[in-house]
């Protein structure tokens, strides 16, 4: 697993970009699954027949960045947030476009602290001579990512960019290598656009009608000195989520998430969170409404350049997503 | 001129039905197919001039942004609040339309001699402010409005300067013109012009509208913010008048089709057609709903800039509708070899 997810980690895919990670992701999956295609906002989604319900797992690709909306004459690019990235988070750190072009993401200059929320006084140097030389390399619309940078933070954890969601893409890449049976049509779905509000898991969940549906996502962590209040740590086991901001899941779901975790002996953490949002929101509300609920894996500083999660909570979800493919989810 | 015509229609998010009339009228002329959707679109249909063709959708709003009266006061005032977004500043002093009678009437506040040095550094918001029809009383008010009427700025339509135009409403009877134009027209592919309701409220008709689609990619016409007023850096300008249709790659409601985005601008500069990127992304339109409701699609939007958008003296140029009219004609032209991705 641990493989599978370094090169997720180190490969491009910001939000509305997501076709590199698709690719990679692809290539991954294709001997496990029997379908594979793409749709037109770039979802990838692959099918594994089985006898039973439909069940729709759904793990967004996308990671938040920088859109570059302007560059000025002497080349350097002004850019918007795609997703909720911070500037504070963000300045002076190294970022990357698409094509592999390296930039620095920093501020003009802001000696009383009065705009650090503002990123309309902030911009991308990438070393540019002038705006022709700019040009040359990005276009707008471009966007810019943290640059891959993880690493190892104790025995079980790895920190870095866009844990949110390659952590959640690997548990169901993984996921589809372990199924055995074929108890359910497994529906995997690798979405794009989580992060402006899941707007690819709204068109791919009503294309594929599902009875039952699952986001694998990450959430935020309560374990570290003043952090968010929320009572789930990390390297406890994957989280069942019973809601947030943005659903409330089905009791059913949670249930059966509950029953498989049991089940495959998996230690799992209840999760309620009184904010954020993921797939399973669009998921559940798709044509006359859809069972739904979500796999979180517990992550600490969630939108920073160093995310960290536990590999064994990953590991802990794929065999709980397993064992809840291979049941009878009536 | 068609554009007089449309922006002399009073269509409020809601209450679009004078919009829709004459629309219906036009293009029941040049469609094949004309139907009114249960919210009220309007939808009009090409048809490709070769069977097997994919179906382009073009939409547009007929709404725009105004008031609805929300009480009448014992002083005969109207207390109202606003149908979609309108910056308390720019009603002071504006002269509205109320109802279906179109009762003249002022939107007040106090005189600047009356106002305390407090008063004049605060800006007044909507419910500090009252329309005033001239009433003597409740009573005599309630003869002529009441609760739930709608409300529209009045203002003439006028065509100044160097191919300049001032009206209410150009966000978007100029993407409504424009449709108009493009049905005039067969293209060897299908072509679905909506004309859309309630864009200002939350994108609601074109919601519906997708629904009652198929489509294999779909163009969405706006009026956009222009910022090129003052002393504005470039970056902040979002897009500017005579340079152009104005292509977005992302706004609030979507990220567009990187191929469509970049297929708009090679048209435009093969042809010679006038173009620019937004180069800010805000706003939301129409495009939200239409790319990822349903099964996905792909999408682009076409502004005409605006200065002082939503407000009563919205300002265009006539070189940039046109640039709008041309680059969707061009694209129309050779988006039969569009990539379809519907199942």
């Amino acid at each position: 697993m641990k493989e599978t997810f370094q090169k997720l980690l180190n490969t491009y895919g910001a939000t509305g970009r997501e076709e590199k990670v698709a690719d990679v992701i692809e290539e991954m999956i294709r001997p496990y699954v029997d379908e594979i295609h793409r749709d037109a906002m770039g979802n990838l989604i692959a099918v594994r027949h089985g006898q039973g319900k439909r069940i729709l797992y759904a793990a967004h690709m996308d990671h938040i960045g920088f859109i570059v909306t302007d560059i000025d004459e002497k080349g350097f690019l002004r850019v918007h947030n795609v997703g909720g990235v911070r500037k504070l988070n963000s300045l002076n750190r190294h970022v990357v476009f698409e094509n592999g072009v390296n930039g620095v993401f920093s501020s003009e200059a802001d000696p009383d602290n009065s705009h650090l929320q503002d990123l309309s006084t902030a911009f991308i140097d990438i070393g540019a001579k002038d705006r022709a030389d700019a040009e040359a390399r990005v276009r707008i619309g471009d966007v810019a990512v943290y640059a891959p940078d993880f690493f190892e933070l104790g025995s079980d954890m790895l920190a870095g960019p866009a844990m949110d969601n390659r952590a959640g893409c690997c548990v169901l890449i993984e996921t589809l290598k372990a199924l055995k049976q074929r108890t359910n049509e497994i529906i995997a779905v690798f979405t794009v656009q989580e992060e402006v509000g899941c707007r690819g898991a709204m068109a791919a969940a009503y294309a594929m009608n599902p009875d039952l549906g699952v986001a694998l996502d990450v959430t935020l962590c309560g374990d570290t000195p003043g952090g968010p209040k929320i009572a789930v740590k990390a390297g406890e086991g994957p989280c069942v989520k019973i809601m947030d901001s943005s659903l409330v899941c089905s009791p059913k779901v949670v249930r059966l998430m509950e029953d498989a975790a049991q089940r495959a002996g998996v230690k799992a953490q209840r999760e309620v969170l009184t904010a954020g949002g993921t797939d399973a929101s669009r998921i559940q509300l798709t044509r006359g409404g859809v069972h739904a609920g979500v796999l979180s894996i517990a992550c600490r500083y969630v939108h920073s350049a160093c995310e960290a999660v536990s590999l064994s909570d990953m590991e802990g979800g794929v065999k709980l997503l397993t064992a809840l493919s291979e049941r009878n989810v009536d | 001129m068609v554009l007089k015509e449309l922006c002399a229609l009073r269509g409020v998010s809601g209450n679009e039905h004078e919009v829709r009339d004459f629309l219906l009228e036009k293009v029941r002329k040049t469609a094949d197919e004309v139907r009114v959707d249960r919210m009220g679109n309007v939808l009009a249909l090409k048809k490709a001039d070769r069977a097997d063709a994919p179906t382009i959708l073009l939409d547009a709003h007929m709404d725009e942004v105004g008031m609805i009266v929300v009480g009448v006061n014992d002083n005969g005032l109207l207390s109202y609040d606003t149908v979609g977004g309108i910056d308390s500043r720019v009603v002071v002093s504006k002269h509205v339309c109320v109802g279906e009678k179109a009762v003249p009437g002022v939107i007040g506040a106090k005189a600047i001699h009356l106002q305390t040095a407090a008063e004049r550094e605060t800006v007044l918001g909507h419910s500090d402010l009252y329309i005033d029809i001239g009433a003597k009383d409740k009573a005599q008010a309630e003869e002529l409005v009441q609760p739930g009427d709608y409300v529209s700025f009045d203002s003439d339509y006028v065509e100044f300067g160097d191919g300049y135009v001032k009206a209410r409403a150009l966000d978007d009877r100029v993407g409504c013109m424009t449709l108009l134009r493009i049905l005039e027209n067969r293209y060897d592919v299908n072509v679905v012009c909506a004309f859309t309701c309630q864009e200002e409220i939350g994108l609601n008709g074109a919601l519906a509208a997708r629904f009652g689609v198929e489509c294999d990619a779909a163009v969405v016409m706006e009026g956009t913010s222009a910022n090129d007023l003052g002393c504005v850096e470039d970056h902040q300008k979002v897009c500017s008048l005579k340079k152009g249709v104005a292509v977005s790659f992302m706004d609030n409601s979507a990220l567009h089709d990187r191929q469509l985005f970049a297929r708009m601008l090679e048209i435009g500069r093969e042809a010679g057609i006038p173009c620019q990127v937004k180069n800010r992304v805000a706003g939301g339109n129409d495009a939200g709903p239409i790319r990822s409701s349903r099964e996905a699609v792909a999408t682009v939007v076409l502004s005409v800039p605006c200065r002082n958008i939503h407000s009563p003296s919205s300002v265009a140029a006539f070189e940039d509708m046109d640039a709008q009219y041309a680059l969707t004609d061009a694209f129309l032209r050779q988006a039969a070899n569009c990539p379809t991705h519907r199942s």
